[in-house]
């Protein structure tokens, strides 16, 4: 893509703004898709549960748990729509050069979203207002949509991590196979496995924490013990199996985006048996105060011992992601996902053992924190696979230079989307604190604003 | 018809389905902000204001969140189809989408918080954010479609002019025209739906807001028109004597039969011909505009390949399958009144099943022993094929294990059971 140098020049300027900005939005975004992943399934478990009990705990649980949804979903539907605006807002060659290759997949997520939209409002409204089968039904095609959503998004991520699918003639997209650009690529089944995965855990380990504090102040009713013990089995269960598919995530990175290995270890130079360092600091081509491992890089990667492994030195400095800001928040990730791990398998371990939930109060105290480190992990992720993709939008295609806008007003958009994203967060704590200690209304009047219960009650 | 004017058509639609319905949320939000602006000084008058309010957030919620999916659905499927036109759209008009964005994000803030507010005075704080951003959105997005019909944006990365080219008299008139546009749907819907709940006082009031909002309505769209033939001659001949002629009549009959329909308080009716009028304006507006998306850049250069545009179709259909049904499932309830606030408790209690414990615990046991058996098998078969081999097929059987596995240590587990097992 041909671009005068003027042009460049006031691309560069707003990059950083822009780039950062899109970082913040998709970080803000995030862990609400986890929510909406992972949330519904939760809920009919426990609705499944209850028409099978009749136990009326079971039915409590999935109902406080549904107002945190339709809470969560409220919010992702908003960071969802800005982040459709800025796609084109502050990456408009990239969207008018490639929106006929990877589009659909968008508006098949907006299809999926959709489902959603209808059957959140038709189940947070239809509480005793349909027959119980009937609303236990309406759940399915929540859990269900969440799981196209990201299949489409990751799609979409997916394509520009290994794009394929068309050809490029003097700027345009030709030969455009969007089908086989979106599903046709190898990419995707690892990124949308890891990502789903990663959705289990950040809920199961979000919505267990607060529960543990609870244990940790000693209130451990059935209540609590029912409502932590169901989310925490599932992440601890997930924890330890996303160990292997990150494993086998990193083994693709390997062979489709090299240099995105190498700055992930901060490898310098193409090396033969190539080794492995832990924690440390990239600098001047080597790692400081980092613990080296031999061989293990080529026997993780490529599961050989002398396997050469690419460095940094095969392509230019500029084609080259920030290494730090790539390797750190890899080895964030990975410290974390141990962790989880470890935490996971003690649990199961004692179950196994002792058929009853821990009675040690550094357990919970470790569940409690796993909730927000969950989080930090997730982002975390993020922040390697799109940092370490730098400096391209769409992999050795396009750079995020040539992709980002020429309007002036990108600061402007920036100050002011911060400022809404500070105050929709400082809502989100809010509402979910108020959620909590809320009682809920009777169930004849739960359609119902909450706020009438409440203005009643007040 | 061309293949490429297809996706046009289906924008056109999602718009007119996202101004009729989720415009009437819209002018909702805007109609809680009269009790802001105009606070009653009597008791009773407060009392009024906050029946319309909770009566116009009511009848809003279980249809929100799917009525504002629309503009999704209208950007993702631009993009897809036209995506040249949509980056020079979306860099152009950056600050009035950034005005639009702002707006949703308060409004749908709100309306999130609105379900944890436990005072009077926190639910009146919030529905004035909410109502403020209500009228926010809705303009920014009518002076995008000013900008777009005088042919303010070029092609290019933000090729037009950052401030100018939505803020003209006539991109401004538009923007109030949508906001206007929103009250009117809204005012005839929530008198219908106070109509329906057999509330005859708040329909009288909501119907007087439709007449006020559809004469206002009626006055700026005529103001607009000198303004348009100044401003844009070609778009303005097309419109009024062109193609674009029978949308305008369509738009009229609708507006003039919307009225008519509201005196005589048939709001059920109303609210159908409030559609047409809507879906006239943005057919006249299409029609005038066409075969021109922006200018130097006709609809058939805008569109994407073939390629493309076949599974797009493709998908708007099997989604127009899907999502339809589901659509009529809970219009149905919401305006079948299922969801009202009187309805009796339908659900009825289960009855738990007589389970004779002793033999239960058991089968649930040997249950469990099985079920941890699956999920050793599992992760055994996850790490040999997804971990120790290289063969994507492999690696299918790896991810197939890993979930047996994962649905294997859960029951395995037995949350439910083991919660309930422990002593209080």
């Amino acid at each position: 893509m041909a671009l005068s140098l003027a042009a460049i020049v006031a691309q560069n300027r707003y990059l950083r703004d822009a780039s950062q900005l899109q970082s913040l939005s998709f970080a803000v975004h995030i862990p609400l898709v986890c929510f909406g992943i992972a949330l519904p399934a939760l809920i009919a478990y426990f609705e499944w549960r209850f028409l099978r009990t009749g136990e009326e705990l079971y039915r409590t649980i999935a109902r406080r748990w549904t107002r945190i949804m339709a809470a969560l979903f409220a919010i992702g539907v908003i960071t969802g729509t800005i982040l459709s605006f800025e796609m084109g807002m502050l990456w408009p060659t990239f969207m008018s050069t490639f929106g006929s290759v990877f589009g659909l997949g968008f508006s098949i997520e907006g299809f999926s979203f959709f489902l959603e939209a209808i059957f959140i409002g038709i189940y947070v409204y239809g509480w005793n207002r349909l027959s119980q089968r009937l609303h236990f039904l309406c759940v399915l095609p929540i859990v269900f949509a969440g799981f196209t959503g990201s299949l489409m998004v990751i799609a979409v991520n997916a394509w520009m991590q290994h794009p394929s699918g068309f050809r490029l003639r003097g700027g345009h997209a030709v030969d455009v196979h969007p089908l086989a650009a979106l599903f046709g690529n190898s990419f995707l089944w690892n990124e949308l496995i890891h990502m789903y995965v990663a959705g289990f855990m950040v809920t199961g380990f979000v919505l267990a924490a607060p529960y543990a504090i609870q244990r940790l102040r000693g209130r451990w009713g059935r209540y609590e013990r029912t409502a932590f013990t169901l989310p925490f089995t599932v992440a601890a269960v997930a924890s330890p199996l996303q160990v292997l598919i990150g494993d086998w995530v990193a083994r693709d990175v390997a062979t489709e985006q090299p240099i995105k290995l190498a700055a992930l270890e901060g490898l310098a130079k193409t090396t033969r048996g190539a080794p492995e360092h832990i924690l440390g600091w990239y600098h001047n081509g080597k790692i400081s105060f980092g613990i080296g491992i031999p061989h293990l890089l080529s026997l993780l990667a490529f599961h050989s011992w002398n396997h050469t492994v690419q460095g940094l030195d095969s392509v230019p400095p500029v084609d080259r992601p920030p290494i730090n800001i790539t390797r750190l928040s890899f080895q964030t990730m990975v410290g974390i996902g141990t962790l989880m791990a470890l935490v996971a398998v003690v649990y199961l371990f004692l179950l196994w053992r002792r058929r009853t939930l821990p009675s040690e109060r550094p357990f919970y105290g470790a569940a409690a924190l796993l909730g927000p480190l969950s989080v930090v992990a997730l982002i975390a992720g993020w922040v390697t696979t799109e940092v370490g993709r730098q400096p391209w939008v769409v992999y050795k295609v396009m750079t995020t230079t040539q992709a980002v806008t020429t309007a002036g007003s990108v600061p402007v958009s920036y100050g002011v989307l911060v400022a809404a994203y500070l105050l929709v967060g400082a809502a989100s704590i809010w509402i979910l604190r108020r959620l909590a200690l809320m009682d809920l209304p009777p169930l004849s009047s739960d359609a119902s604003i909450v706020a009438r219960a409440g203005e009643a009650a007040a | 018809m061309h293949l490429y004017e297809i996706p046009i058509i289906c924008v056109l639609v999602g718009l007119t389905l996202y101004v009729v319905l989720g415009g009437a949320d819209f002018g909702a939000g805007l109609w809680q902000l009269e009790s802001v602006v105009i606070p009653g000084r009597t008791e009773a008058a407060r009392q009024r204001a906050e029946e319309n309010r909770e009566h116009a957030h009511h009848s809003m919620g279980p249809v929100w969140e799917a009525n504002h999916v629309w503009l999704i659905f209208v950007l993702t499927v631009t993009w897809t189809a036209y995506p040249r036109a949509f980056g020079a759209i979306a860099s152009t008009l950056e600050l009035p989408l950034l005005i639009a964005g702002v707006g949703i994000v308060f409004r749908g803030a709100a309306y999130a918080l609105r379900a944890g507010s436990a005072s009077a005075r926190e639910s009146a704080l919030i529905d004035t954010v909410f109502s403020l951003s209500s009228v926010l959105t809705p303009f920014a997005l009518g002076t995008i479609i000013g900008a777009i019909v005088l042919g303010r944006v070029p092609v290019g990365n933000a090729a037009g002019s950052i401030t100018g080219s939505w803020t003209g008299l006539f991109s401004i008139l538009l923007g109030a025209l949508v906001v206007v546009l929103c009250a009117y749907m809204a005012a005839v819907y929530l008198a219908a739906d106070a109509a329906r709940a057999g509330e005859g006082e708040l329909a009288s009031r909501f119907r007087t807001r439709a007449l006020v909002a559809a004469l206002l309505a009626g006055a700026l769209a005529i103001a607009l028109l000198p303004v348009l033939h100044s401003d844009a001659h070609r778009f303005y001949h097309r419109l009024v004597s062109g193609p674009g002629l029978v949308g305008v009549v369509l738009s009229a009959a609708g507006g003039i039969g919307t009225l008519a329909l509201v005196v005589v308080r048939r709001f059920g009716a109303a609210r159908a011909s409030a559609a047409v009028a809507v879906a006239g304006l943005i057919v006249g507006f299409a029609l005038a505009q066409n075969p021109v998306f922006l200018p130097g850049l006709s609809l058939a250069s805008a569109a994407a390949p073939t390629e493309t545009i076949v599974p797009l179709l493709f998908a708007i259909l099997a989604g127009i399958v899907v999502l339809f049904p589901s659509l009529g499932f809970l219009f149905a309830l919401h305006l079948g009144g299922r969801f009202d606030l009187a309805e009796q408790d339908r659900s009825g209690a289960v009855q738990p099943p007589a389970a004779a414990a002793g033999v239960g615990a058991m089968i649930a046991s040997s249950r469990q022993g099985l079920a941890a058996r699956g999920a050793i098998a599992g992760l055994l078969g996850g790490l040999g094929f997804l971990n120790a081999a290289d063969a994507p097929w492999a690696h299918i059987v790896g991810v197939v294990s890993l979930a047996v596995c994962a649905l294997c240590a859960i029951a395995a587990v037995a949350p439910a059971e083991l919660a309930a097992r422990e002593r209080d």
